[in-house]
């Protein structure tokens, strides 16, 4: 818990502005990041050298329907050098219009910035390369949004092909 | 509208851009021209499952590279959010179907973490027990597919003669193979049957021996070292970056064990030595796994003849079901029988990250409980994933026959992969 206090403590003297608000829950501490500060919250966790957050682990966003604002990202860091974690959170009004990408800060968010638009479809701005990672080309929606159905999809017999594919949700020519 | 499928579908040319539109993987390529692009899987049999690689050639030479993948995508993480927190755990198994009990426990630590309790001592060393089992069985898989990839085919039968016999002990504790959901919230399906210590030390006994075999075949092998040596060098400062993680990250000389640096499961009370080697190539993440073998026993055999008698389920019945015996005199444990397999648990409203070391990497479970018996998020952090990112970067102006040695040496399961 020290820990968590130092890294806050600094944070809050070089950019005072950055953090919303603090939670913690079961001795992990999540920083709620406004999602302008993100790229200078990062790269201080990157950069000084008594913080050394020279590893992200993991981006997973969240969707809180019906809440506004509606998803929340999560970035798990990791210092190698000062053994320690920590957990950025950012809440994103319009998925359209996400964050920035931290592909500048750490390569590897490039990657998993993809699996969250694929899956979530919270968009990265500054992230080129998204694209349908899991889900194929012309696959509408995103599965892991509340408001995604599971399953139940209608099936076609070539008898009714025709009728059903007309009513039936995809991407069509 | 879409047409039914018939069999009289035939290939067609492409251009380049019609060619790059239907690969999907949006790779920039270079030299349309000149270069020759060439589709290596998925049904290939050194991508390891269903990977499929885009790869530019110029000539032998490969000058860009795009995985493409989602081919076993199942929606692990959706399903798991219909399933109450027990249920869900049978979904764990199948991700990385080569260590399940690795998955098995980044799953159920995360439950634990969320609902603030912990295992009992006994479970614990069982879970240690199993979890290093397992590490030794994916690290023989890896081992048998990653010679039999470079032409040295005896390798892996006697891999896979070694492996079945910790499935066995897996069966043995579990009643299945592969597919064990052994461990559960709040402990473990069932005690260690009386068989079970007697398998697990004839197994210490008679490894090493075969560890030399391995070692003889390979280790100084003229065409394993040739093929391996100075082949996909990673750098320190680029794996970290790149997110590599566990024999990948230590084989380019980072030492990072998530069992050392942040223990579960009582990894702290073992004695256990971390293998790094610093050259980054093919080799040097070669030598860590099988330096690994040699720690995972030696960690067995700690937990072997540490094993506390006990209870392997907390004693708490609002999350573990009353035993069998009980419910024929109880009432009190039908209705917590009826309720736990019906509605299950509910968990508080929170979030918690658990990491453990699986035999790939980090292997990591977001949580999110909302007050409710069903997780309203779950994300997994799978090693592979992150680890096959790296493989462009690595790749690059090598030969495409060492791309096959650079595949198999960072050790990825597809089904952990597209979940």
């Amino acid at each position: 818990m020290e820990r968590h206090e130092f890294v806050t403590d600094k944070i809050k003297t070089a950019l005072p502005e950055a953090i919303e608000d603090i939670y913690d829950f079961r001795d992990e501490r999540t920083l709620i990041v406004r999602a302008d500060q993100l790229k200078a919250v990062c790269l201080m966790l990157r950069d000084d050298p008594e913080l050394a957050f020279n590893f992200l682990s993991d981006i997973s966003a969240d969707d809180y329907l019906p809440q506004f604002p509606r998803f929340a990202v999560n970035y798990h860091l990791y210092s190698i050098p000062q053994n320690h974690r920590l957990r950025l959170r950012v809440w994103v009004e319009d998925p359209d219009e996400g964050p920035e990408t931290m592909k500048d800060v750490w390569p590897i968010a490039t990657w998993l910035e993809m699996e969250v638009w694929d899956l979530m479809g919270v968009r990265f701005a500054g992230n080129t390369a998204l694209r349908r990672l899991f889900l194929p080309e012309d696959w509408q929606g995103h599965p892991l949004r509340k408001d995604y159905p599971l399953g139940y999809e209608e099936v076609q017999f070539s008898f009714n092909w025709e009728e059903i594919d007309s009513r039936k949700p995809y991407a069509k020519d | 509208m879409a047409m039914m499928p018939t069999a009289s579908d035939t290939v067609q040319e492409l251009s380049v851009e019609e060619l790059r539109a239907k690969m999907g993987t949006g790779m920039e390529i270079l030299d349309p021209e000149e270069h020759m692009l060439l589709s290596m899987g998925p049904q290939h049999p050194s991508t390891h499952g269903v990977l499929r690689l885009l790869v530019e050639l110029d000539g032998e030479t490969v000058v860009n590279l795009a995985p493409d993948i989602g081919f076993l995508h199942t929606g692990v993480e959706k399903n798991m959010e219909s399933k109450t927190y027990t249920k869900a755990l049978v979904m764990t198994d199948r991700m990385d179907y080569l260590s399940p009990m690795s998955n098995n426990l980044g799953y159920i630590l995360a439950v634990e973490k969320l609902l603030g309790v912990e295992a009992t001592p006994r479970a614990q060393v069982i879970r240690v027990i199993l979890t290093e089992l397992a590490r030794i069985a994916s690290h023989l898989v890896w081992l048998g597919t990653h010679a039999l990839d470079l032409a040295a085919m005896s390798v892996f039968l006697y891999c896979f003669r070694e492996r079945e016999y910790i499935l066995d002990i897996f069966e043995m504790v579990a009643g299945q193979r592969m597919m064990v959901s052994y461990f559960r919230p709040g402990g473990l399906w069932r005690d260690l049957p009386d068989e079970f210590e007697p398998a697990v030390r004839n197994f210490l006994d008679f490894f090493p021996a075969r560890i030399g075999d391995y070692e003889a075949l390979l280790k100084n092998n003229p065409i394993w070292v040739e093929r391996t040596k100075g082949v996909g060098v990673v750098s320190a400062e680029d794996a970290v970056a790149w997110g590599l993680t566990g024999p990948s990250l230590r084989g380019s000389g980072v030492n990072w064990d998530i069992r050392k640096t942040q223990p579960y499961c009582g990894y702290e009370d073992y004695t256990f030595d971390v293998p790094v080697a610093e050259e980054g190539d093919v080799y040097a993440r070669y030598r860590c796994r099988i330096q690994e073998f040699w720690e995972s026993m030696s960690i067995i055999e700690q937990a072997l003849n540490r094993l506390p008698k006990g209870p392997i389920n907390i004693d708490d019945r609002k999350i573990v079901p009353p035993p069998r015996s009980e419910l024929g005199h109880s009432m009190e444990a039908v209705i917590h029988h009826f309720k736990l397999w019906t509605e299950g648990f509910s968990a508080p409203e929170g979030y918690v990250y658990q990491s453990i070391e699986s035999p790939r990497g980090e292997f990591a479970c977001y949580l999110r409980g909302n007050g409710t018996s069903k997780p309203a998020r779950v994300h997994f952090r799978a090693p592979s994933y992150v680890n096959l990112a790296s493989l462009p970067q690595m790749a690059k102006n090598s030969f495409v026959a060492d791309l096959v040695a650079m595949i198999g040496s960072i050790d990825i399961v597809l089904g952990e992969i597209d979940r």
